[in-house]
């Protein structure tokens, strides 16, 4: 469904990504993990249009995403979470999620897929008169997860969900994803917790400094030595 | 369900500024010939007309997009001189004589709008490239975008020093164009309030619809918005021009009321009430994120500043205090700060009066006071 071909990226004169190549399936959660820097965050933002890569491509369904603008991206059923929970803090849950529906123009299709994502986000809906801002860590970031499935997206982008929450939130955002996966929408997720990302992806990329450097099925990966020394800490 | 009541709403609300509307003009046709009405209420009315067009229009860009643009004054200058010009213009060509009949109000709104459209053309061309800049960066911006205007206006042959500030286009301008003497503030005192209920209006109109909805997303956060979809320059330059539209029709009105036009009362360095900070300080005031508070605030800061310049009482203080009196930006500032510190939110924070609001709450009100006093009832009872 995507498909990334030897995408160079550069900052000024950092080489921030060094010919990486990925693809992700229909209905597969693919996991990209990596240290600090290696390049996890500027591939979903290249993805999404945020930046501009110097060579390589990138298709959605055989689409060039590379000639959209970035506001358009999300039309042709790529949503990106950003990392560091944005939302909206000066509006309830509710006109955050609307905000996500954007660009939807029928009210109809617009409040069923706000139901939808209530039943995957129960929390949300006790809170939908609630302001943004005032909501904890983890419900912000089911808020801008649940935004992002406001338009129905065939793949979802998720940086960094875990970021900053306590293990206990950790748990239950990815049992979120998770049950997000069984419902069958596709997840490209980058994480830092390289234990839980592998414990719930299909399969998994490593990316190290700007080059992907190991890939395969997230199960095999979590047994491989070098993934073990490096990321699980074992 | 939802559809009627805003249908309801839109009706209630015309129905009252109709109302309103009407008692101000028959007022004005009771007292309009006596001194202190004509000499001061209604110059006073006028100057926070399009004050309060100002304020507003600041609070656009400021409040609900959330950049700070130090050049307000600038688009005023514009709109400005583009209605004093034109209205020139067409009284050379013979258009109209005097300030009277159909063919003059038809000139004076199309003045006011024409000097509206310039502002916002201008809008757009400094909105552009400057909105690609953020925070300080664009306030830089813009405050130099101000100055410069001031500066080209000054110099172009048909409107600078020569022009329209002094000498005898500034003559013609007091006698016929725009420029209203007491007698005609009097007259076209309702031009001055339609303008600013309809400016008013339509701003709230776009605070309310879809564009609204997204310049607040970019205000909050701009990644997220544009994650879902929002083309972020485009609402940013366009509320960018749209708020230099209201900001010219402010102009316009300012036109009207001054008997001569000088570019130095839109500049940067003027103590008086048309500099871009004192603006700022309007929006501040009365509340970033609120139309209510730019009205309430602008016509405060006007009474502020009036007070200052005029007030009977200022001669009773001592010296000192008096002294402070003769730069009045240092009130402004004090004024500023006294905001910031105490009630950094403004007298409004984001809340807007609405009838439909004070309907419900006084609903509210109504049932709540029953309620407890059938709950007293009870617990007499109950002893």
């Amino acid at each position: 469904m995507l498909e990334i071909k030897d995408l160079n990226v550069f900052y000024g004169a950092i080489h921030a990504l060094k010919g990486i190549s990925l693809t992700v399936d229909e209905g597969e959660l693919v996991s990209l993990i990596g240290a600090n820097g290696a390049g996890k965050t500027t591939t979903l933002h290249t993805i999404s249009g945020l930046l501009t890569a110097a060579s390589g491509s990138i298709t959605l369904d055989g689409k060039d995403l590379q000639k959209v603008a970035p506001n358009k991206i999300i039309s042709m059923g790529l949503a990106h979470v950003p990392e560091g929970r944005h939302v909206f803090a000066r509006m309830t849950v509710e006109e955050n999620l609307r905000m996500g529906a954007y660009i939807i123009k029928d009210q109809k299709k617009i409040s069923e897929n706000l139901e939808n994502v209530y039943s995957h986000f129960p929390r949300l809906k006790e809170r939908s008169r609630q302001l943004a801002g005032t909501l904890s860590g983890g419900e912000q970031q089911m808020l801008a997860t649940g935004r992002a499935l406001m338009t129905n997206p065939k793949i979802v982008l998720m940086d960094e969900p875990s970021m900053g929450l306590s293990p206990l939130l950790v748990k239950e955002i990815f049992s979120i994803i998770q049950e997000l996966h069984e419902s069958g929408i596709t997840i490209l997720l980058v994480e830092q917790n390289a234990k839980m990302a592998l414990a719930v992806s299909d399969r998994a990329y490593v990316l190290e400094t700007g080059c992907i450097s190991m890939s395969g099925k997230a199960s095999e990966l979590a047994e491989d030595d070098r993934v073990r020394k490096a990321y699980l800490g074992a | 369900m939802k559809k009627n009541k805003t249908g309801f709403g839109y009706l209630l609300n015309t129905i009252v500024i109709i109302l309103l509307f009407t008692a101000f003009q028959i007022i004005t046709g009771i007292f309009g010939s006596q001194g202190s009405f004509k000499l001061v209420v209604v110059p006073c009315l006028w100057q926070c007309c399009y004050l309060i067009i100002l304020a507003a229009s600041l609070n656009l860009v400021l409040g609900f997009l959330g950049q700070l643009s130090l050049g307000h004054c600038g688009f005023m200058a514009i709109g400005a001189y583009t209605a004093a010009l034109l209205s020139l213009a067409c009284e050379r060509a013979g258009l109209f004589e005097d300030k009277e009949g159909a063919v003059f109000i038809l000139i004076l709104f199309g003045c006011i709008i024409a000097a509206g459209i310039l502002a916002a053309l201008v809008g757009l061309l400094v909105g552009v490239p400057a909105l690609r800049l953020k925070g300080d960066y664009l306030a830089i911006i813009t405050l130099g975008f101000g100055m410069i205007i001031v500066n080209i206006i000054n110099n172009l042959p048909f409107c600078g020093q020569d022009g329209l500030a002094q000498g005898s286009a500034a003559a013609s301008l007091y006698k016929n164009g725009l420029g209203f003497g007491s007698k005609d503030k009097v007259a076209y005192i309702w031009v001055a309030l339609l303008v600013t209920i309809l400016c008013l209006t339509l701003m709230f109109m776009f605070i309310r619809s879809k564009y609204g909805r997204a310049i607040k997303a970019i205000r909050d956060d701009e990644i997220a918005a544009s994650a879902s979809g929002i083309n972020t320059s485009y609402y940013k330059v366009f509320t960018f021009a749209y708020s230099a539209f209201f900001a010219g029709i402010a102009g316009a009105l300012y036109a009207c009321a001054n008997a001569t036009l000088s570019t130095s009362s839109f500049a940067f360095t003027n103590g008086g009430i048309l500099n871009s900070t004192f603006v700022v300080v309007m929006v501040v005031l009365g509340g970033m994120g609120s139309i209510t508070g730019s009205v309430v605030a602008a016509v405060i800061m006007f009474l502020v500043n009036y007070q200052i310049k005029n007030g009977s009482w200022v001669t009773a203080l001592p010296a000192s205090v008096q002294g402070i009196f003769e730069y009045p930006m240092l009130v402004y500032a004090i004024v500023l700060i006294v905001v910031i510190l105490f009630r950094p939110k403004g007298i409004f924070g984001t809340y807007e009066f609405s009838l439909m609001n004070l309907r419900r709450d006084m609903k509210a009100s109504l049932a709540r006071k029953s309620a407890e006093r059938a709950e007293r009832k009870g617990a007499k009872s109950h002893g």
